[in-house]
């Protein structure tokens, strides 16, 4: 059943330490990216000469992770994987050996590679059968911050993935003194599929962070109000996260908070964070108190340069961020899981062993009445300011009263389908300012794009979302009225104009759908075994890609094998990202090239939304 | 917990049930490749709602009510029991059920099935069985509602209506005001039923939940009979009112 490592002797010695000792000794055990380092060198090794070969070996044995011992799924030994890195415009041989007694698989994310390298069973390949290797040769046409993990059934939740890392082929644009790669992800001691069970009797099993009577009498009449319009709906405003703090410890390159991953500077120079959300579940707000972040790259593409305090990474997304710590003094490196129910959290520090004060979570935020696509939310001028508005400590949030700068004028005109960017623009120009302000004033919700149509996708989606806005500009769920500087979408803006200035020749329009009770999650109300075919795509042909969000939650929505361009007002200057994350009652638009052909996978990253049925296969021809 | 579970892992198996047909479609693959992402993989749950004993103003009883589903989403097999039996003696009630459930509306179940009545201790033991129509589901304002109609096999015809809520006083404290109605059309008096509203029961039962699937509690029930029921009750020797404190545990796997 079990493959038994030749280390696995020396771990399980090491995982008898007492926990302390335990949690100091875990770096060792980590791949060689992932230890903090002891001298002041440089973490990323520079390019080499020549084609890049890599080894991977996926195996299931026992390691020290979190804090105890524990089977995991790990790749050349460790959890996470290894650091690979390639280079632009060399070739790369990369193979995956399966130590496992079933199926492996490993997806190179954000990798543009021909499909049949792509790494998903039953889509681009048969998986990797048990002692069976993988070869993926191919050309390396791109450079950036990317990750790897397994595509097999639950494997990722259990530990396969690692970071991926392309050196430009002419060298970096922005100048940096040091490279680390900040890798996050969540950790269970459960079995995925004992998690993925109770997510199907009871889908708020993990939710500890609900409303309770005691709060909302406490809160008074807007609240009794609120609570009762939830309950009409069938649904709480608590639901941020399905998976929580409860099962979960979240880890940054690895290592438990306690652990404390430090990076190395000397005062006055740049330091490259390669943020990379390998998460399983979990949405995180990272943020470096004291020290404020110059975004350079999203999902491995340079974007132009963008100041901001904290930014919100959702699965699957990576962000390149440049700081610049003068003072000879530690700074934390906090990354808050989204529903506040723990985080992860490493140190850069002028010397090994130094630590900064550790933020306290914060709140928990709330689902609004924008997030449910009520149309009456706008006409209120900033009602999500209320909405459900109980705190964990009774008190209630009146921030938003007021605050609603809505486009009425589109409210309830649904605008075409083809032509949401027309509207946006406009309501960009007036909204980037918010993400650069510091007052504790609420941003306002996006403008009103469109509204629903009679379909409400079968019996498996509860909800749609009655008018759907224009979300780009908004921050993440819990980051409207923090008081400092928050990065949305709207403020990425790629350095290099696109390649294809072409207006699109036709629309694809999927809604993301699910019932929290039941634990169901699909595209249009159907699962990936309900469709019968793959979306067609010709080659060469130029699309916009329409994801409306029906759900009440965040979907970090993933295509492979090609970028899209997120429409978010930059004009010729979108953001190409590999994932996206669609805001609840969003409508988003996104700019396609389906200049690959092959099968790729198309879903909700969300492991568990991914493995039930959040899927669609794009076959380009 | 685990015979439950292969119980009903075998009741399905038996009853040839298509949960899960509806997600059989197959993704147009080559066809030696293996479909890896399987969404439609059937669950079980089981849970023992109400395992208590009461302290009733007549003979204290213990009662218990449970019930479990199989299957994948769109259909499932039900299995529901449900009983009583006076502490002193070994007589009781028995009542189970075995539905086929479709999702028919986002949070309803449309149920079908049989229903199979038995008492039991001294005294001969008198069975009846039942035809079941019903649907369960999550009511607006978030009321656990399980509504059934019943066809005897003698052709009478009655319902019944159970209504639960949840109220969290904190995470894990959780109070559960519950209702059951039941009614008949026709008068049965070998099984003390009488036309019209049977009784009535309200619930309200404290429970702490130690893990989400572990929840001791404590809780005081009212049963009230009306009409025909009640008078057959007061001709048995029987209170048609009764006052039980309680204590039970609720538990699900």
């Amino acid at each position: 059943m079990r493959y038994k490592h030749p280390d696995e002797t020396r771990r399980r010695l090491m995982g008898g330490a007492a926990a302390a000792g335990l949690l100091a000794g875990v770096d060792a055990l980590l791949p060689v990216w992932a230890r903090s380092p002891t001298s002041a060198a440089g973490a990323v090794r520079p390019p080499a000469a020549g084609a890049v070969q890599f080894d991977l070996t996926v195996a299931r044995q026992r390691i020290d992770i979190a804090g105890k011992s524990a089977w995991a799924h790990t790749l050349n030994g460790t959890v996470p994987g290894p650091l690979i890195e390639l280079h632009e415009g060399r070739e790369a041989l990369l193979r995956v050996h399966n130590r496992l007694d079933e199926d492996a698989s490993i997806h190179w994310h954000g990798i543009l590679l021909p499909f049949e390298l792509d790494g998903v069973p039953g889509v681009t390949f048969p998986g990797i059968r048990p002692g069976e290797t993988f070869e993926a040769r191919f050309p390396v046409r791109q450079a950036g911050t990317y990750w790897y993990h397994s595509h097999s059934g639950l494997q990722e939740q259990t530990g396969v993935y690692g970071p991926l890392v392309i050196h430009p082929a002419g060298g970096y644009q922005d100048a940096f003194d040091r490279d680390y790669v900040v890798m996050l992800s969540d950790w269970t001691f459960e079995d995925p599929m004992a998690v993925l069970a109770k997510l199907k009797k009871q889908s708020h099993y993990y939710n500890f962070q609900e409303t309770t009577l005691p709060q909302v009498i406490a809160a008074g009449t807007p609240a009794w109000r609120d609570w009762l319009a939830w309950a009409g709906m069938r649904m709480s405003p608590t639901d941020i996260a399905d998976v929580t703090g409860h099962t979960y410890t979240y880890l940054m390159n690895g290592q438990h908070p306690d652990g404390n991953w430090t990076g190395l500077f000397r005062p006055g120079e740049r330091v490259r964070l390669r943020f990379i959300n390998g998460s399983a579940m979990s949405y995180f707000n990272i943020r470096i108190p004291g020290l404020p972040m110059i975004v350079v790259q999203a999902d491995g593409q340079d974007v132009q340069p963008v100041q901001t305090d904290e930014l919100q990474i959702a699965v699957a997304e990576t962000y390149d961020v440049i700081v610049t710590p003068t003072e000879d003094r530690a700074y934390t490196v906090f990354a808050e899981s989204m529903d506040r129910s723990g985080y992860a959290r490493g140190t850069l520090a002028p010397r090994a062993g130094m630590a900064a004060a550790v933020p306290a979570l914060r709140k928990r935020p709330l689902r609004s009445m924008v997030d449910m696509g009520m149309d009456h939310a706008g006409g209120h001028g900033g009602h999500a300011g209320h909405d459900g508005a109980v705190q964990p400590d009774g008190s209630a949030a009146h921030a938003g009263h007021g605050a609603g700068a809505v486009d009425h004028a589109a409210m309830g005109h649904a605008m075409p389908a083809s032509q949401p960017a027309a509207a946006n623009h406009s309501a960009h120009t007036a909204a980037a300012p918010a993400s650069a302000k510091t007052g504790r004033e609420r941003a306002a919700p996006g403008s009103v794009v469109a509204t629903h149509d009679a379909d409400t996708h079968g019996v498996g989606n509860v909800a749609v979302a009655q008018v759907q806005r224009d979300r780009t500009a908004e921050p993440g769920t819990g980051l409207a009225d923090v008081d400092h500087r928050v990065l949305v979408y709207a403020d990425l803006r790629s350095r290099a104009p696109g390649h294809d200035a072409r207006a699109p020749q036709r629309d694809i329009e999927l809604h993301l759908t699910g019932h929290m009770e039941r634990y169901m999650w699909s595209f249009d109300g159907k699962k990936l075994s309900e469709v019968t075919g793959p979306i067609e795509m010709r080659h060469g042909e130029r699309l916009r890609i329409v994801l409306v969000n029906d759900t009440m939650m965040e979907h970090p929505i993933h295509l492979h094998g090609m970028f899209v361009e997120l429409d978010n007002g930059a004009g010729a200057y979108r953001p190409r990202k590999h994932t996206v994350s669609v805001k609840p009652a969003e409508r988003m638009s996104l700019l396609l090239t389906a200049d690959e052909p092959g099968r790729w996978a198309f879903h909700c990253h969300l492991l568990y939304h991914m493995h039930m049925g959040m899927m669609r296969v794009v076959q380009v021809v | 917990m685990k015979t439950l579970h292969t119980l009903l892992a075998l009741a399905l198996a038996a009853s040839a049930l298509p949960a899960g047909a509806a997600d059989a479609g197959a993704h147009a693959m080559p066809i030696d490749w293996q479909h890896v992402h399987e969404d439609s993989h059937p669950f079980g749950f089981a849970l023992i709602d109400r395992l208590e004993y009461r302290d009733d103003e007549g003979p204290n009883h213990l009662l218990w009510d449970a019930q479990g589903w199989y299957g994948g989403d769109y259909n499932r097999l039900w299995l529901k029991t449900e009983g009583e039996s006076p502490v002193s003696d070994s007589n009781g009630e028995f009542e189970g059920q075995a539905l086929y459930g479709r999702l028919v509306a986002p949070y309803w179940d449309l149920q079908a099935g049989v229903r199979y009545d038995r008492t039991f201790g001294s005294g001969p033991d008198r069975d009846r069985a039942f035809g079941v129509l019903g649907v369960q589901g999550l009511a607006p304002y978030r009321f656990e509602t399980d509504l059934a109609l019943f066809v005897s096999e003698d052709g009478d015809l009655s319902a019944s209506a159970e209504l639960e809520y949840e109220l969290l006083l904190t995470q894990r404290l959780i109070l559960q005001p519950r209702v059951e109605i039941n009614a008949a059309a026709q008068q049965v008096k070998s099984w003390g039923v009488g036309s019209g509203l049977n009784d009535l029961q309200l619930g309200l039962r404290l429970r702490y939940e130690i893990r989400r699937q572990f929840a001791p509690y404590v809780g005081i029930e009212w049963v009230k009979k009306f009409g025909d029921s009640a008078d057959f009750a007061r001709a048995d020797g029987q209170d048609t009112g009764n006052l039980a404190l309680l204590a039970g545990l609720r538990m699900w796997f």
